[in-house]
């Protein structure tokens, strides 16, 4: 039997090991191939042809790809982090994490590195694949600052993903279709195949607490030539309320999932399948 | 076979429903079309400054609509094994049961059409309020629309057949089997742009695509004069279409039941029926 562990040590092994599915079903299951590159990327041929069957400006082919890479996260902190519990639950594992003595706030980190990891390639293709096909070229005006607001689009997806996990747990069979109702409007809403501006000042200004939304507006201008005189707000505000939203999902997450693991223990209701 | 189709749709429709309370329910339904149909809208309107009067737009809008049914019909029916395989784990007591399963599954994709319908309805009510969409109910050909929709539930309903046949005998990713074919035909099926717009060597793939057709047998019969504009199918007339489409959809009766024999007899043998892979 390997040493016990505890504390930080304890806590990175949980991280690590949770991780580890998402990331070695890249090597084991190669069907993500078409599932989670090419599906996606006929969803984001359609949006291109609509774009080009109307005349569209053809820096909005680019929005439209970049959209589509940027959706895979959106899909992923969906259904691989805020439904991943119900599933736990459905398989019987949830009841396992909750007795074991490791933190549930690793088994959800763990998730969110290996969906990070594993999703970044999927977009990476999406971007890459859909740039060749239809010819598109991004102007990186400066990398540093296109980093550090895909760095913070991270980590407050997979915040709220972090927090969607404890949160749809509690709404039982309702939680599926509340997770597929959240993917439509997100989109709508984010400005993923189109910027953001487009809508009245306090519906985008709304549609910002979705990380998605500021995320897309500050990549588009930061690699398009267009993308400032379309952008919603300077990239500086948009990277500075993305790191407020990081520090709100990841302490909501912390929350959300304490009172799980209270009601899961004193109440008994949450960690058997109800179908 | 008709008990079995009759009450798989009253299954089917307790199953979509049951989930939430009513208005949830409606919420639900109302909510999600309509915000599918709307990022469509605000892409067009960005790029035409609002001209929802062209046939353009009505072109779009109404494909994009009834584009609903086939991700519904289809996919609804490859989910309905997957569900009662993995989640509900009553797909070994159906085949125990003296239920006629192709009806069975058939019943649970007329279930999905009726709940769509609903969605279908809305959205196009939306268009004529608040969009301008140029559909009137004077102008409908209702007798055509009828005959379509008699159609496109009978050709949907065979394709789902087919998948869900496939469904039955697969493991890995089997729940996305249909979304990735419904996905698919978007592209490829002039849904939301004429095939025109395809470059030339992707074209004849939505040609020999049967819910291409399909939908310019609605279009014509909602809109009329928005079939007209595009010369994609101009050459075809109505009944030739509505022929095609009856054409197909006995081609793809006779794909689902070749299919569905094959896939039950290698799943009866190998002991597929109750197996569960937690997907």
């Amino acid at each position: 039997m390997g040493s016990r562990s505890s504390g930080w040590r304890l806590f990175a092994r949980t991280v690590m090991a949770r991780a580890y599915p998402r990331l070695v079903m890249n090597v084991r299951e190669k069907w993500w191939l078409v599932f989670d590159i090419v599906l996606p990327l006929v969803g984001v041929c359609a949006y291109v042809f609509v774009y080009r069957a109307n005349g569209a400006h053809p820096d909005l082919i680019g929005f439209v790809i970049l959209g589509g890479a940027m959706s895979a996260y959106w899909m992923n902190v969906l259904w691989a982090m805020g439904n991943q519990l119900f599933w736990e639950k459905e398989t019987g594992n949830l009841a396992l994490y909750i007795m074991a003595p490791n933190s549930m706030m690793a088994i959800l980190l763990g998730m969110a590195l290996g969906g990070m990891a594993t999703t970044t390639l999927r977009a990476a293709s999406i971007l890459a694949i859909g740039s060749l096909l239809f010819g598109v070229r991004f102007d990186v005006s400066n990398a540093a600052m296109l980093f550090v607001v895909f760095a913070l689009a991270l980590v407050a997806l997979y915040g709220m993903g972090m927090m969607f996990a404890s949160m749809f747990l509690l709404f039982g069979r309702e939680g599926w279709h509340l997770v597929s109702l959240a993917q439509e409007p997100v989109f709508l809403l984010s400005g993923t195949f189109f910027p953001v501006r487009n809508f009245n000042f306090w519906v985008a200004a709304g549609a910002s607490i979705i990380p998605l939304t500021l995320a897309l507006d500050a990549i588009r201008q930061l690699t398009s030539s267009s993308g400032a005189a379309l952008g919603f707000l300077d990239v500086g505000t948009e990277v500075a309320v993305l790191a407020g939203l990081s520090v709100v999902f990841l302490i909501a997450a912390r929350f959300l999932l304490a009172q799980l693991e209270r009601l899961a223990i004193a109440e008994g209701r949450l960690t058997e399948s109800r179908a | 076979m008709w008990t079995s189709l009759k009450t798989a749709t009253w299954l089917g429709w307790q199953i979509e429903s049951n989930w939430a309370s009513p208005s949830l329910f409606a919420l639900y339904s109302i909510v999600k079309p309509l915000t599918s149909a709307a990022i469509l809208v605000v892409m067009f309107g960005m790029i035409t400054q609002g001209n929802f009067a062209s046939t353009a737009f009505s072109y779009l809008y109404v494909g994009n609509a009834f584009y609903m049914y086939v991700g519904a019909v289809m996919a609804g029916m490859a989910q309905a094994v997957v569900d009662d395989r993995e989640r509900f784990r009553t797909l070994k007591s159906m085949y125990v049961a003296p239920v006629h399963i192709p009806m069975y599954l058939m019943g649970r994709g007329v279930a999905r059409f009726l709940t769509t319908s609903l969605s279908v309805a809305i959205t196009l009510a939306f268009g004529v309020l608040f969009l301008q969409l140029q559909l009137s109910l004077g102008d409908v050909r209702w007798g055509l629309l009828l005959a379509a929709l008699v159609a496109g539930v009978a050709l949907l309903a065979m394709m789902g057949l087919t998948l869900a046949s496939i469904v039955l005998v697969i493991a890995h990713n089997s729940w996305l089997v249909g979304e990735a074919v419904a996905a698919a035909l978007y592209l490829f099926c002039g849904a939301v742009f004429p095939l025109e717009v395809l470059p030339w060597w992707l074209r004849p793939v939505g040609y020999l695509m049967p819910v291409t057709y399909w939908l310019e047998l609605v279009r014509r019969a909602l809109v009329g004069r928005v079939a007209d504009a595009y010369p994609t199918l101009a050459g075809v007339g109505d009944l030739q279409l509505l022929v095609l489409v009856a054409i197909l959809t006995l081609v793809f009766a006779v794909v689902a039941a070749a299919t569905f024999r094959r896939c039950d007899h290698l799943a009866r043998e190998r002991g597929l029926i109750d197996r569960t892979t937690n997907y």
